[in-house]
């Protein structure tokens, strides 16, 4: 067992910390307030190879590790929630089942401009009857000889209003349950494909969450991502390394809290002392700590086990589960540090606190989490 | 044909985390990170500026330091440099700017050719803005330093450089090969990119001691061969705080001000 810090782990949270400060902090707060779309930030994003982490450089990617990626979403975090996820539902959701399970044609058209960033992606999963139990999907795709042919809609899509690119289940065969479901790679600029309601929502603002209308959507034969009726376990298998960017993004957003608040306490004065001087205080903070880092490692853990090509799946699903109840746990107990200030948009910590729950959410519910962690100690 | 920049640059400790230990009055360097000083960041910004308008640059950087210092050269090599040398050798410690000028000089022989050489105009941690100038002398190019503004012609023999001074600039036109030094209104320097990081670390990075380099440890580099040598650092006393002048009208003001200075017997 090693734990020493690898020199490209440590120069990765260097340059994403100090991009984080320069480019996605001084905006995290408007993006917040104007439910805006941080679009100027993607090109920066793609430029520096922050779009591509865990991908081969001969697919376009930056050569690096899922450990690097999880840096990556958690250093974005850190400031901004928005832009991790962006970064995250693009990485893991869209480019890696093409990288996973795309043909050499595909990922030659498809994951090369989403790795170098020139592309964004999405994933479309959810329905509004198909949640957690996404065996459900009433999205049909069908067989037209020289095309597929799908109708339905999907719904929460991160990315949806500004990707190019979706990868897509629908059900090619109903009757075969779960083994009827395939998946699709979709461009937006596809005949029948729109884009429906934004999202209002209660956090990560800026981030893009909308409908996904197919109507009459013609599909080149070629796009059919993996084999037919493999759609179930192409959208399983990338749920599994998702959770470690989203894990990896509520990390961020405790960490990021955690940050401001040590700052606050050392500022604010009370009674004749500083916050940071008061023991319930600094025990508070010394759990926080503790949480964070234990978070943290089991998220590492998590991605290099997926780069070792171990079964991570329960681990991720540990990982994600254990750092999003963090996130809420941590964003909440420092807004309380901050006390009335918390509570205002003066202090940053009341966004992360709004942005945290979500984590607990997306990708997998926590109850989700366990069934996936469950099913690792009793079998399914 | 190819333009070969170097670039120097230097590892410093990160000022902004610095502490002066109350009893012995020193830098306390234990726990400080070290950094790529940030004007030679400017240098290497603008090296790799000609190498995004040029791909047939060639960018090398090189340093003296201890082996730690591969570090900030692989940071270098991670925002886009070519190559990384790095000058290293007990024998070279404690060289003050004369002997660190002696080495790198035979540092740039030793690369080969050059057609420019970039450098920051001062390191954070020194301060002395000596080197850079002393490199060129020793090489025998003309040098221009404090450069905040700089463009290339197309068959790049020569530059054009805005150079800094208290009260204004000079437009310089200069022939390659030549020094310049970067001051931070030069540019923004790039970060690394993540790519660029796993190639980085990847890369072997040569070291040369004094025998390399070809230099006389007790003539030309290290602490003996140094004409100057640092007696005490300290912290100086702060300043106190100043007096604001008030008045009617500035002529007010400045008759208050005359007398003021007249009291204190400065003019």
């Amino acid at each position: 067992m090693d734990f020493t810090v690898k020199q490209e782990h440590e120069f990765v949270r260097q340059m994403v910390r100090d991009f984080a400060a320069a480019e996605v902090e001084p905006i995290a707060a408007d993006i917040d307030q104007e439910h805006r779309f941080p679009e100027e930030n993607i090109p920066k994003m793609a430029r520096y190879g922050l779009l591509g982490v865990p991908f081969p450089k001969e697919w376009g990617g930056s050569g690096g590790d899922n450990v690097a990626y999880a840096i990556t979403v958690e250093e974005l975090s850190r400031v901004c929630a928005t832009t991790g996820v962006i970064c995250s539902a693009h990485t893991s959701l869209c480019a890696w089942p093409i990288f996973n399970y795309g043909t050499d044609a595909q990922k030659e058209k498809y994951l090369i401009p989403l790795a170098k960033g020139e592309k964004l992606g999405a994933f479309g999963l959810t329905e509004p009857n198909a949640g957690t139990d996404a065996s459900g999907q009433q999205t049909k795709a069908e067989d037209k000889g020289d095309h597929w042919l799908i109708n339905g809609s999907k719904v929460f899509i991160t990315n949806g209003g500004y990707a190019d690119t979706f990868v897509v289940m629908a059900m090619t065969d109903k009757a075969k349950g779960n083994r009827g479901i395939s998946s699709f790679i979709v461009e937006k600029d596809f005949e029948g494909f729109s884009v429906g309601k934004t999202e209002d929502k209660m956090g990560i603002c800026g981030s893009s969450t909308t409908e996904l209308v197919f109507r009459d959507m013609r599909i080149p034969k070629e796009n059919l991502l993996g084999d037919e009726g493999q759609g179930f376990k192409v959208a399983l298998s990338t749920l599994d390394g998702g959770r470690i960017g989203i894990a990896s993004q509520a990390l961020g957003i405790a960490q990021g809290a955690f940050d401001v608040t040590v700052d606050y306490m050392k500022s604010r004065r009370q009674f004749g002392k500083r916050l940071a001087d008061m023991e319930a205080l600094r025990f508070e903070m010394a759990d926080l700590k503790t949480r964070i880092d234990a978070a943290r490692l089991l998220i590492y853990r998590a991605a290099d086990m997926k780069d070792r090509h171990e079964n991570y799946g329960p681990m991720s699903a540990m990982a994600k589960l254990y750092a999003s109840e963090t996130a809420m746990h941590v964003t909440t107990k420092c807004v309380q540090m901050h006390g009335g200030y918390g509570y205002t948009k003066d202090y940053p910590v009341e966004r992360m606190m709004r942005d945290a729950k979500i984590t607990e959410i997306y990708e997998g519910t926590s109850e989700a989490q366990k069934l996936v962690i469950a099913a690792s100690v009793f079998g399914k | 044909m190819a333009f070969k920049i170097i670039v120097c640059a230097k590892q410093v400790p990160d000022t902004n985390e610095i502490k002066i230990d109350p009893v012995t009055k020193t830098l306390v360097r234990e726990g400080v990170p070290s950094i790529l000083n940030h004007d030679d960041a400017n240098a290497l910004e603008e090296a790799l500026k000609i190498k995004d308008m040029y791909p047939d640059t060639h960018i090398t950087v090189i340093t003296m330091g201890p082996p730690q210092a591969k570090n900030m050269l692989r940071e270098c090599l991670a925002m886009g440099a070519d190559d990384a040398v790095l000058a290293s050798d007990r024998a070279l410690g404690g060289s003050d700017t004369w002997a660190t000028s002696n080495a790198l000089a035979a540092a740039c022989r030793k690369v080969g050719e050059y057609d420019l050489i970039f450098a920051g105009r001062q390191a954070i941690d020194g301060d002395t803005a000596q080197v850079g100038p002393q490199l060129a002398e020793k090489l025998g190019i003309p040098q221009v330093t404090y450069v905040t503004e700089f463009s290339i012609e197309d068959d790049r023999t020569h530059i054009t450089v805005k150079r800094a001074l208290e009260d204004g600039y000079e437009l310089i036109k200069i022939k390659t090969p030549c020094m310049l030094t970067a001051i931070k209104e030069l540019n923004s320097p790039r970060y690394m990119s993540i790519g660029g990081i796993y190639d980085a670390v990847r890369r072997d990075i040569p070291s040369w001691g004094a025998a390399e380099l070809g230099v006389d440890p007790d003539k030309e580099v290290g602490l003996l061969a140094s004409p100057t040598n640092v007696y005490r650092s300290f912290t100086p006393v702060p300043k106190g705080k100043g007096v604001t002048i008030e008045g009617e009208s500035d002529k007010d003001i400045a008759d208050k001000l005359i007398i003021a200075l007249k009291a204190k017997h400065a003019i």
